[in-house]
């Protein structure tokens, strides 16, 4: 006897009624996290908007009590971003490049592909344990370039990821076509590659420069902090992560309204920059 | 010019080459330098640093346990909300979504991940916190921690920073790396395949959980695992609400420490060699365990790819 | 093509079909009548709208937003396509067979299970006749009676697809469309499924797509000939292929045709 196939069938009742609240509670964890998103940003914004004040970006950390802004610690985030970025970029393009284009046999290219997915999600502030125990131990002080190479050590591992990918793309067809032009190999790769992969990496290395920007752990041992304005890469430098750790840890209502204004600042570079780079990726692809 | 060209090749080779050697390198120098600057530690402690729940600066005796229970013990909370949640989205995103709201709505969650760690931790610690101890927690004392057994889990004060607040900070932190990989499993499955379900009168939901979900189990295992490893490490937003108490608590509700943050709150203030050397064992420690983790997530993930690329 | 060749008892009354992808209409005003208890075979050339056809029976196309049908597709009195109904209750009754087998990630028991559990409450043994009778019909008892437990994907090629007719047929439609279900098996395995529809048939309506015309030949009572969205012919097989009335079909259905 066949089941009766209408809207009085039990199971199918059953079913749909399971359906139904299995689809609310999908719909509901969605909710759930933009609710966080909404509400965190939400927070900056107010919180942020208090501490917006031009003094916020000429003036340098004041002592507690006093006026001031973070100048110092936004031109340290910049130098060491910027430095931290230049070495970086340049390591991880060129090791994506072999994993893409040279890593077809051999153990190197796969073997380093897996370390460098491993690489990229390692806890940050072992990355800084790692820069204090091969530089900071050894020269004896906190520094500049600590800072900037431990971020270098988080940019490379993303813009290898992205180049290998990118690379990994571009359809081998293009590659014959350049080969049987008679065009050697390290020219079809500069010249053919990495403009058809051109975009992608550029994503890549904007999404590390976004990832770097609010990294607080790997500073907190290598560039650690300075009251100052310096452009000395020799010496503890100020930086906008851990101005804010400090701030905002600190008794000081006046230090936290400036760690909000420093936290809001970040929060805006760091997503505008990624939405950036998402536009320039859709666009291309 | 070609004698120049077969040059530049080799050249051009051995320099890539050589750069992802010495990415392939990174990994093992990490260890290696860890290692080197927890021998004292490890000399001095051996193995027993792992169980003993001392951390005495002033004593010079130090173990690893409180701060190994907490990162465990946050991340288990971490995982226990973010898996369903971000099943939930990825749900949502693949499945119901209308075509035109799946890029923002994806992009949106994606930002999760976008938002610096620091900003989570000064967020819960000014923001989260003190609704969460004036509105949550007696109530979580009040019901949970009458039960027997549970209950344990669910007594104390009401302090709105400790183990359960960082546990649900983190959980917000690690959603968007799960979801990503669920969703990019969920994508593998073959038209035809949720297809045949759907012929058989089947609903969204057993799609879903009985056909899709058994098809990419291994992907998205390996999803949970990337998510669990950044969860262990995660080091800032912690910092701000664990509460940084070395004592050991069987409630939830209880400040205590993980290893990323009594790296950050005490490195640098770290008096004398031993003290040092035993926070670089922690260190070494979270290094380890991230990286059983974090491997075992991308052998899992290539698994389900080399099963796809057998199937086609 | 003029007027519908209207059949006594249709089980499936086509009429006046459109059906658009996007903006690109991918079926023309198509009106066919499909004979219960007969085997309808669809052919044409790839991308005739002969596989869309197919897929609006059963509304797989609303699974994809950008996909929509308008006009009639009446079975039992009621149009499926503007049915109020619950689309999973009109899936129920017509079962569908694809291009490739689909086993899903579970035993082959658990395969055929899976509809039936979808609207019946079966006791153990129940179940397990069922199980039984759906691949006896399948005509695949014989080679998995011993490995019931076993994952369905353990299977060969032509063994996954008859699984999945059996899966089909275990849930007792009415209709069982048939995708291309042929098109990825070897020889001795499509001989085996033809004569399964042979036998289907007997019970069921059988729908199906092919684009090898010989087995249309073979195989069906009705044949439609579809071209770029439109039904070029309709009618018996043995008059298709033998008097077609186009001049189109002709050429297809001797490979005159582009």
């Amino acid at each position: 006897m066949n089941a009766k196939l209408d809207a009085s069938n039990r199971v199918y009742r059953f079913r749909r009624r399971v359906n139904a609240v299995m689809m609310a509670l999908s719909a509901a964890a969605l909710a759930f996290g933009l609710f966080w998103l909404a509400w965190i940003i939400a927070t900056l914004l107010w919180e942020g908007a208090a501490a917006l004040r031009p003094s916020l970006f000429t003036q340098p950390t004041p002592p507690p009590g006093g006026d001031g802004g973070l100048s110092n610690a936004i031109l340290g985030s910049v130098l060491m971003a910027g430095v931290g970025t230049l070495i970086g970029t340049p390591v991880g393009i060129l090791a994506g490049t072999y994993l893409a284009e040279y890593g077809r046999r051999g153990w190197l290219a796969p073997v380093t592909r897996f370390v460098n997915d491993v690489l990229l999600s390692a806890p940050s502030i072992v990355i800084g344990l790692f820069i204090y125990a091969v530089w900071v131990a050894q020269v004896g002080h906190f520094s500049g370039w600590a800072g900037a190479l431990a971020l270098s050590v988080i940019v490379i591992p993303v813009v290898v990821r992205t180049t290998d990918d990118m690379l990994r793309l571009v359809p081998n067809s293009l590659r014959e076509a350049a080969v049987a032009l008679g065009c050697p190999t390290w020219k079809m790769i500069t010249l053919v590659s990495y403009r058809a992969a051109r975009a992608g990496i550029l994503t890549g290395v904007l999404l590390a420069v976004a990832r770097i920007s609010g990294e607080t752990a790997p500073l907190l041992f290598t560039a650690l902090n300075n009251q100052f304005t310096s452009t000395d890469m020799n010496a503890p430098m100020a930086n906008l992560p851990v101005v804010i750790f400090q701030f905002a840890m600190s008794p000081y209502e006046d230090w936290q309204r400036l760690a909000w204004g420093g936290a809001a600042l970040i929060t805006l570079l760091v997503l505008a920059i990624n939405i950036a780079a998402r536009m320039l990726f859709s666009k291309k692809h | 010019m070609t004698r120049n060209n077969a040059l530049m090749d080799a050249i051009f080779r051995n320099v890539t080459r050589f750069f992802a050697f010495g990415v392939f390198s990174l990994l093992a120098a990490i260890l290696v330098s860890l290692l080197i600057g927890s021998s004292l530690s490890i000399e001095k402690f051996g193995a027993a640093f792992l169980w003993n729940d001392n951390w005495d600066p002033v004593q010079e005796d130090f173990g690893a346990l409180v701060p190994i229970y907490g990162t465990l013990v946050t991340s288990a909370i971490a995982m226990a909300i973010a898996i369903p949640v971000s099943f939930g989205i990825a749900l949502f995103l693949t499945e119901l979504s209308p075509p035109w709201l799946r890029r923002p709505l994806g992009t949106a969650i994606e930002m999760l991940a976008a938002i610096p760690s620091i900003i989570y931790g000064m967020w819960g610690l000014f923001v989260f916190a003190p609704l969460f101890q004036e509105h949550v927690q007696p109530l979580l004392i009040d019901s949970l921690g009458e039960l027997p057994g549970i209950g344990a889990l669910f007594q104390g004060p009401p302090m709105g920073i400790g183990m359960l607040t960082a546990g649900i900070i983190l959980a917000v932190m690690v959603i968007p790396f799960i979801t990503a990989v669920m969703r990019d499993v969920f994508d593998l499955v073959p038209p035809l395949l949720k297809e045949s379900a759907y012929g058989l009168g089947a609903t969204t939901w057993e799609v879903t959980w009985r056909v899709v979900l058994p098809y990419t189990k291994v992907g998205v295992i390996g999803g949970v695992m990337l998510g669990l490893g950044r969860a262990l490490g995660e080091t800032m937003a912690i910092t701000f609400v664990i509460g940084n108490a070395h004592r050991l608590s069987a409630s939830l509700l209880a400040p205590g420490n993980s290893i990323a943050s009594a790296l950050a709150n005490e490195f640098t203030e770290a008096v004398g060699d031993l003290y040092t050397s035993a926070l670089i064992e922690l260190g070494l420690i979270l290094f380890l365990i991230t990286t059983v983790v974090l491997a075992c997530s991308k052998l899992l993930l290539m698994q389900l790819a080399k099963q796809e690329g057998a199937r086609t | 093509m003029g007027t519908v060749q209207e059949l006594d008892k249709p089980k499936l009354r086509v009429r006046d079909l459109d059906f658009y992808y996007g903006s690109f209409q991918a079926l023309k005003k198509v009106s066919l009548d499909v004979a219960e208890n007969q085997v309808t075979a669809f052919i044409g050339p790839s991308g005739c709208g002969k596989s869309t056809l197919l897929r609006t029976f059963n509304r797989m196309f609303e699974l994809y937003p950008e996909q929509r049908a308008t006009g009639e597709v009446v079975m039992d009195g009621e149009n499926l396509l503007t049915s109020k109904r619950d689309v999973s209750l009109i899936r129920a009754k017509i079962g569908m067979v694809f291009q490739k087998a689909t086993p899903f990630p579970m035993s082959i028991y658990d395969n055929i299970a899976f509809g039936v559990r979808l609207f019946e409450r079966l006791p153990k043994g129940q179940m397990e006749e069922r199980v039984e009778w759906a691949l006896q019909k399948a005509a695949l008892w014989e080679e998995v009676k011993d490995k019931l437990s076993q994952s369905g994907a353990s299977l060969s090629g032509g063994q996954q697809q008859r699984l999945c007719i059996a899966r089909g047929v275990a849930v007792k439609p009415q209709v069982l469309l048939l995708d291309e279900p042929c098109s990825a098996l070897d020889p001795i395995s499509t001989a085996k499924i033809e004569e399964l529809i042979e036998e289907l048939k007997n019970e069921y309506t059988v729908v199906i797509v092919t684009h090898n015309m010989q087995q249309a030949a073979r195989i069906s009572d009705y044949t439609a000939y579809m071209y770029l969205g439109d039904l070029v012919e309709f009618g018996e097989t043995d008059q298709i292929f033998l008097k077609p009335k186009e001049q189109a079909t002709e050429d297809y259905i001797t490979g005159r045709f582009g």
